[in-house]
This record gives structure tokens, C-alpha cells and sequence, in this order.
């Protein structure tokens, strides 16, 4: 419950007045004001600095250092004030906290030390306001990697503990430089890529002649000095590649990997090349292949930090980029036929078709005018002029888009997904805490309910369970509880709704002893037609459920009406007829052997079965204490 | 640039626009941020003294100043609109919704039908609720009830109230809400009520019959110590 609303519990109560004569059964009791004093001014001493609020103010959040009990440890007798040896200058936010109901975070403010107030006084970073959230998220998201790489730089200097050797050798292939060895290898197969790279430029560089024949390229001049260094290369690439694969925590995720892939189609052409060296036929798709060759450039991008972020940049610009390219094609498209049917009257025009327009309109778009095709009608000329003005807006205005549009995505994407991941776990956060608020009242509702249990028994001696409420608290449970009052059913969680509702989809046809919940439609929700205890349910299988269940037959103690004078003494139900619907004055009170059923406190159970259900209606007088705690009913 | 300036102007206002020339759009803009700030300049009510408050309800000086601190705290304009004030009951009702009870109660507390709660409509209320006399609390629960202010309650009213009530309790209860819960309850609460039988109940039927009631009679006097 926000606090900041805990001023209008007074009117949320009163307002419960219309509840009143709808209510079928008594209310409980209100929850007595026990020390009920004035509200009275507290001065906070930090560190010098006097603040002074409410009391009231403060105990708007009892889980707090300041709501709560243990803000008594630091008053200080001699001066009367509270006094804590802290930064005057966060508690102020804290503070205003407890006035406003929203937690800010000064960004001038240290993120750590601003943790560490909020810590010390007991409050949730989750709750700070959404104007401050985002920057506080940032702030420590920072601040984590910052000191996470402090670490990890911190680490590669002490001796790590022994890894396995597979995983040293990962972490080698990864970050080389861990250790020298591994820095080594990096340099060779480095070394060995720019090597394999230059061989093939080179080997397509004409080369002087060897008399008597025309000029060859160095590739055919040299082949065994080439087809040496070829194979060094790919021997070095593919221990390389095997060795990765052995040391990869997960083999079948490093094969998918695009770097593998890469790895592997820089080294296939080679190796299809030795299975096929004489084959003529084939030796022509076999050149092909060597073009794969190229993609050992590719193998530089482990080594380059730069060459990665662009990959990555433009996979994730891909769509404006696929964009960019359709309009080109629309432009061209367009172009390549109005060129096409204009210089279709020209004879020897180079035009012959749409697709050999569509070079034309290519070069000239983009400005480059080769000049070997151009038009030469009229028409043809006007709009060739038309093409390559609006070439240089359709080339020239996405670019400087696309450009910015990558930074911009870019960015966006990340705070995108940052917030999208925040929002889910802080609405998780504020479920959590809502449920929790919830459930807070369902369990003060059992700890209230074995209290009472514990009185009637008459054991002074037993410990009082359950957690002392705050009045504001108790009062808002005493609502809750009214209104479970005035419309006859009670609150439950999620998980109990959904046994109930399976165990009553369960449930065959009833005994007549003891009505279920699903199948008596004429079942009025008297305050007196309480539920049954399910035979077949063995009370132990499921606890929680049992005690629940237990627990509400205990509340019903208060009311039950006894015009059963049938009543059986069978353990296992409430046997209320459904048939006397309205059921004039239930006036007496009883404890049943239900109380049996509860699994705790043993005092009770001698207690409960030395009563036998009394056989006609009158005051019960075994039992004051609970009478003078009801309100008699009378129903409707 | 008119381009621009049009969409900031348009995104600003969130407006269908048919396209004008810029002047148009940025007077409009300029208007819409004028008005805005108006309205929050206008809203802003004190209440009448406190010696005055106090002669006119039941409370002390210091349980009127708990009050309104508490009051000016979540509407700080000095108002509360029926927004606000089922926002802040929903609050204290987190299983279910509690808003259609809500928007009865903020009829009731309103008597002038002015669209919102000053100070005083809520501490005149509270006065009764808390304060009063037993006959004043049960008509004023008759005029909630009550929800088109003839006078008369029927069954349609009964209903709407009593399903209200059980909205707030939400899904998950045991046992489990049924469709026709509510109108049972309505059934037994005429049943109740309604001397003559003639389908409406009138504030003499209310209050005689309530009055017959112990277990109402009781529950009256359980909010006496609220402040």
C-alpha cells in the first residue's frame, strides 16, 4: 500500500459505513489505537544537519530504518533527537521520500554512495520515481562495468586457478593476450593470413616472360614455389581450425559461428583442389572456387576490434540499408524504361533492352558516365539529363539518412532494449511487492486467526505468533476484512484459487452431508453455509491448503449456527444443508470437531473434542470469551 | 522546415490536422499550451477557516489539521476529481477494482455535483460518518445508495452497488464469486428492506429497518475511533 495514501486510511474506513447494511454478517473488531498519542514532531540529527518531521510521517513506511523500531537504537538521550553519522545530503532525498512518496536520485550524487545510504536505510532502489529511474540504471549499469573490467584486467595479472586444459586453451584462442604463448600464436596465424592474402594478389601479376612463350602470370611461372606457400598456409589454418574446435566449450554453437564458417570456406578450396587436380571438366568450377580464397581476408576480423563493430552495425542497419536499395532499384527501374522506349527509334542505339538500359541508368545515377552507352535522340538526351539529376538527390539524400540513421538506431535499439528488459523486471518487482501486499494481509490473517485459536485455548504461555503489525497496517487489514465480511467470501492467493478450482472440478457428486462448492446453485452465501471438509481430501497431502481451509473453518467458529440438531460429530464437515437457504437467527456460537483438522497447536485438540456440538439453539455458555468477541447475527 | 515545424506541432498537440499553412498550426500549438497552463493556474481552492470548519462538523482543530495535511498532501491543487480519487482508493483495495465503488463514492461525497471534492464536501462527510448521529450516518448511506438521487432505492440501484462491492474483491476468493452472488444478495437485502414490498425502498423503510437490525446498529458504531 503506498504510504503516501495512508492519510486517507481514516476516509477509506468510514467510507466503509456503506458497506454496513448490505453486510450480511458481523464485523470484526477494529483494531484498538494501543498507545494512541499525539502526532508529534522528531528531529533527525545527521551529522549535524536537524531535520524534523512528523512521526506519522515516518511511519509510513514501516520497513524502513526510520519507520520502524530500529531507528530507536540511534536516539540519542542527552539531546532527545535521533542522531546518524551519515550524509546529510542523500538522507535529505530520503526524506523527502517519506514526505512526497517518491524517491529522486540526485545526479550530482555518487551512485555507490548513494547505494550504500539507501542500504543503511532500509529502502528499495526499485522504488525510485520513473524521472529518476532511467538515470539511475545507467549510472550503475556504468558503474558495474567499469569495475568489472577493473577486475577482469585485475585478473589476468594474479595466476588463475587451474582450468581444465581444453578451457586455457579457449581462453588462449580468445583473448591472446593472457599469456604469451597465446600471443604468438595470434601474430603467426596473423602473419600467415597477410601472407595467404598477398600470395593470391601475386599470383595474378604478369611476371616477365620465359623466352620463347608469351607472358605468364607468376602464379603459372612459380606454381610449385606458390602452390609451397599455398600449402603452408592452409596446413597452418586448418590446425588452427581443428584446434579451435577442440578447445570450444560448445562445439555444435562454434560450428554455427560465423568465424568458423569463414575458417572453413578459406580452407575447402584447397583441399577440393587436391581431390580433383586432373579432372579438366571440373578444373573450370575448381578456378571458381579459388575466389573463396578471398575469404581469408575475412579471418582478420578476429584480429581487428573495428571490423567487427561494423559487421555488427550493419546487420543492424540492414533494414534502412534494404530500403536504400529498393528505391534504387524502383529509381532505376523507371529510368532503364523510359530510356529504353526513347532511344528505341535511334538506329545501332546500344539500348537493345530494358535490363542492358539498366546499366546506363546505373552509371549514371551514381555519376560515374562511363560514356559507352549513351543515348542519342532528343528525347533520349532530355531525359538521360533528367536521370542523372535526380541520380545525384536519390544517391546523395539517404546516404547522409543512413548514416545517421545507423548512430540513431543504433543508440535507440540499445535503450530500447534496455528499457524493455528494465520494464519487465520492474513490473515483475511491483507485482512481486503488490502480491506482497496482498499476501501480507492473507498471512496476518492466519497469524490473527491462530491468535484468537491460541486465546481460546487458554494457553497464556504460548508465544504470539506472527510479527507485530503497525496500527496503520492493522487498521487496513481490519478494512480488508470487513469487506470479506460484507460480501461473504474471502481473499485468497492465486495458487490456493487454482487447487480450489480443480479440486471442485474434481469433486463427483457430494454426500448430502456435505454440499460442494460447485454443484448447489441454490447454495446462498448465508454467512452460515461455510464450506465443507472434502472427504477424500487427506488433510496432510497438502498443508498449506488443509490450514487455510482449517483456518477458515476456525473463523466460521464464531457464527456457526446450530440448527442442525442432526449435526453429526464426523470429523470431516461443516454439514450445513443447503436446503434451509435463509436461515433465521443463528444465535449461538460453537466449535465443532472441525478444529481437529488443524495440524498446529496440539492444546486445541483435547479442547475441541471434549465439546460436544450443542443439540438445540441457545447461548453456549462454554464459551465466553468468544461471545463477548461477536457480534451476534442476525440473518437475513 | 514547415514540414518539420507542422510534425513537432502536431505531435505536440496529437491532433488529426488536415494540412494548413504553418502559422495556423503554430497558433494552434501556442493556444493549446496556453489553455493548459490556464487550467492548471485556476484549480487551486483554500478552504475556509479553520475556526469555521470547526464549528460546522464534529471534529477538533487538531484532527481537522491531521486531516487536511493529509488531504493537501495527495491533492495539493485543494481538489480532488473523481480521477484522483479512485486512484487513491484503488490503493487501499490491491486484489480487485475498486473504481465503480469508487466513482458511487465520489457521487456521494459530492452533493453539489460540482465534478470534484473540495475540502469541506470531504470533511462535512467524514463529520457524518464518523461523527454523527445514527440517523444521520444511515441517511447517508441511503443517499449512496441512492444512486440517481430520487429518493427511492430499487433493485437496478442495489445491484449496481452490491456489484461494485464485489468487484473489489477481485478473482481470487474463496469461495469462488459466482454469477448471480450478487443478485442473491440484493434478493436477501430487499427481502430486508422492503416493508410494503413494493420493489423501492424509501428512506423511512431504510431507516426502520436498519434500526431493527443489531448487527448493523453495531457495525455503525465500529468506526467511531477512526481518527
Amino acid at each position: 500500500m503506498a504510504a503516501g495514501v495512508a492519510a486517507w486510511l481514516p476516509f477509506a474506513r468510514a467510507a466503509a459505513i456503506g458497506w454496513m447494511p448490505v453486510a450480511n454478517c458481523p464485523m470484526p473488531l477494529a483494531p484498538a489505537d494501543k498507545n494512541k498519542r499525539q502526532d508529534e514532531l522528531i528531529v533527525l540529527n545527521v551529522s549535524g544537519r536537524r531535520f524534523q518531521t512528523w512521526r506519522t510521517t515516518l511511519e509510513r513506511y514501516p520497513d524502513t530504518l526510520l519507520g520502524s523500531t530500529e531507528k530507536e537504537f540511534f536516539f540519542n538521550e542527552d539531546t532527545k533527537e535521533y542522531f546518524f553519522d551519515r550524509d546529510p545530503e542523500v538522507f535529505r532525498c530520503v526524506l523527502n521520500f517519506y514526505r512526497t512518496g517518491k524517491l529522486h536520485y540526485p545526479r550530482y550524487e555518487c551512485i555507490s554512495a548513494y547505494d550504500d545510504e539507501l542500504a543503511f536505510y532500509g529502502i528499495l532502489p526499485e522504488i525510485i520515481g520513473d524521472c529518476c529511474y532511467e538515470e539511475y540504471k545507467d549510472r550503475k549499469r556504468e558503474n558495474a562495468e567499469r569495475l568489472m573490467d577493473d577486475n577482469d584486467s585485475e585478473n589476468n595479472q594474479e595466476s588463475m586457478p587451474s582450468l581444465s586444459f581444453r578451457q586455457t586453451m579457449w581462453r588462449a584462442f580468445e583473448n591472446p593476450h593472457t599469456s604469451t604463448l597465446a600471443l604468438v600464436f595470434y601474430y603467426v596465424t596473423g602473419f600467415f593470413i597477410a601472407v595467404s592474402v598477398i600470395t593470391n594478389v601475386v599470383e595474378t601479376v604478369p611476371c616477365g616472360t620465359v623466352p620463347g612463350s608469351k607472358e605468364l602470370p607468376c602464379g603459372e611461372r612459380y606454381s610449385v614455389a606458390f602452390f609451397c606457400l599455398d600449402t603452408a598456409c592452409v596446413m597452418i589454418f586448418t590446425v588452427e581450425y581443428l584446434l579451435r574446435l577442440f578447445a570450444a566449450p560448445s562445439r555444435y554453437r562454434f560450428i554455427r559461428s560465423v568465424m568458423s564458417i569463414i575458417d572453413v570456406v578459406a580452407i575447402m578450396p584447397y583441399y577440393i583442389g587436391l581431390v580433383m587436380t586432373n579432372n579438366e571438366d571440373v578444373s573450370g568450377a575448381f578456378v571458381t572456387l579459388r575466389v573463396f580464397r578471398v575469404f581469408r581476408i575475412f579471418k582478420f576480423s578476429r584480429h581487428s576490434q573495428g571490423l567487427r563493430i561494423l559487421g555488427y552495425t550493419l546487420k543492424s542497419c540492414a533494414s534502412e540499408l534494404g530500403f536504400l536499395l529498393f528505391s534504387l532499384t524502383m529509381a532505376i527501374i523507371i529510368f532503364a524504361t523510359v530510356m529504353f522506349y526513347a532511344e528505341k527509334g535511334s538506329s545501332a542505339s546500344k539500348f537493345t533492352s530494358i535490363p542492358a538500359s539498366f546499366w546506363y541508368t546505373i552509371v549514371t545515377m551514381t555519376t560515374l558516365g562511363y560514356g559507352d552507352m549513351v543515348p542519342k535522340t532528343i528525347a533520349g538526351k532530355i531525359f538521360g539529363s533528367i536521370c542523372s539529376l535526380s541520380g545525384v538527390l536519390v544517391i546523395a539524400l539517404p546516404v547522409p539518412v543512413i548514416v545517421s540513421n545507423f548512430s540513431r538506431i543504433y543508440h535507440q535499439n540499445q535503450r530500447a532494449d534496455k528499457r524493455r528488459a528494465q520494464k519487465k523486471a520492474r513490473l515483475a518487482r511491483i507485482r512481486v511487492a503488490k502480491t506482497g501486499s496482498s499476501n501480507a494481509y492473507l498471512h496476518s490473517k492466519r497469524n490473527g486467526l491462530l491468535n484468537e485459536a491460541l486465546e481460546l485455548a487458554g494457553t497464556p504461555e504460548e508465544e504470539h505468533v506472527g510479527k507485530t503489525t503497525s496500527l496503520i497496517e492493522s487498521q487496513h487489514h481490519h478494512l480488508l476484512h470487513c469487506l470479506e465480511k460484507t460480501t461473504n467470501h474471502e481473499f485468497i492467493d492465486e495458487q490456493m484459487f487454482e487447487q480450489n478450482c480443480m479440486e471442485s472440478s474434481m469433486q463427483n457428486y457430494p454426500s448430502t452431508r456435505s454440499p460442494s462448492l460447485s454443484s448447489h446453485p441454490g447454495l446462498t452465501t448465508t454467512c452460515c453455509s461455510r464450506r465443507n471438509k472434502k472427504t477424500t481430501h487427506l488433510p496432510n497431502s497438502n498443508l498449506p491448503a488443509t490450514r487455510l481451509r482449517s483456518m477458515q473453518e476456525l473463523s466460521t467458529i464464531h457464527i456457526q449456527g446450530s440448527e442442525q440438531p442432526s449435526l453429526t460429530t464426523s470429523r470431516s464437515s461443516l454439514n450445513l444443508k443447503a436446503d434451509d437457504g435463509l436461515r433465521p437467527n443463528c444465535k449461538t456460537s460453537q466449535i465443532t470437531t472441525a478444529i481437529i483438522s488443524i495440524p498446529t497447536p496440539p492444546a486445541l485438540t483435547p479442547e475441541g473434542e471434549s465439546r460436544p456440538p450443542p443439540a438445540s439453539p441457545g447461548p453456549n455458555t462454554n464459551i465466553p470469551s468468544i461471545a463477548s468477541n461477536v457480534v451476534k447475527v442476525s440473518a437475513l | 522546415m514547415g514540414a518539420v515545424m507542422g510534425t513537432f506541432s502536431s505531435l505536440q498537440t496529437k491532433q488529426r490536422r488536415p494540412s494548413k499553412d504553418i502559422a495556423w498550426w503554430y497558433y494552434q500549438y501556442q493556444r493549446d499550451k496556453i489553455e493548459d497552463e490556464l487550467e492548471m493556474t485556476m484549480v487551486c481552492h483554500r478552504p475556509e477557516g479553520l475556526e469555521q470548519l470547526e464549528a460546522q462538523t464534529n471534529f477538533t482543530k487538531r484532527e481537522l489539521q491531521v486531516l487536511y495535511r493529509g488531504f493537501k498532501n495527495e491533492c495539493p491543487s485543494g481538489v480532488v476529481n473523481e480521477e484522483t480519487f479512485k486512484q487513491i482508493y484503488a490503493q487501499f483495495f490491491p486484489h480487485g477494482d475498486a473504481s465503480t465503488y469508487a466513482h458511487y463514492l465520489f457521487n456521494a461525497f459530492d452533493t453539489t455535483q460540482a465534478g470534484s471534492v473540495k475540502f469541506e464536501d470531504f470533511v462535512t462527510a467524514l463529520s457524518i460518518l464518523l461523527r454523527g448521529t445514527v440517523h444521520e450516518k444511515l441517511r447517508w448511506t441511503f443517499n449512496l445508495y441512492d444512486i440517481n438521487k430520487d429518493g427511492y432505492i430499487n433493485k437496478e440501484e442495489m445491484m449496481d452497488i452490491v456489484k461494485a462491492i464485489y468487484d473489489m474483491m477481485g478473482k481470487y476468493t474463496y469461495p469462488v464469486l459466482k454469477e448471480d452472488t450478487p443478485r442473491q444478495h440484493v434478493d436477501v437485502f430487499f427481502q430486508k428492506m422492503d416493508k410494503n414490498k413494493d420493489g423501492i425502498v424509501t428512506l423511512d423503510e431504510f431507516l426502520e429497518s436498519c434500526q431493527e437490525d443489531d448487527n448493523i446498529m453495531r457495525s455503525l458504531q465500529l468506526f467511531q475511533n477512526v481518527i
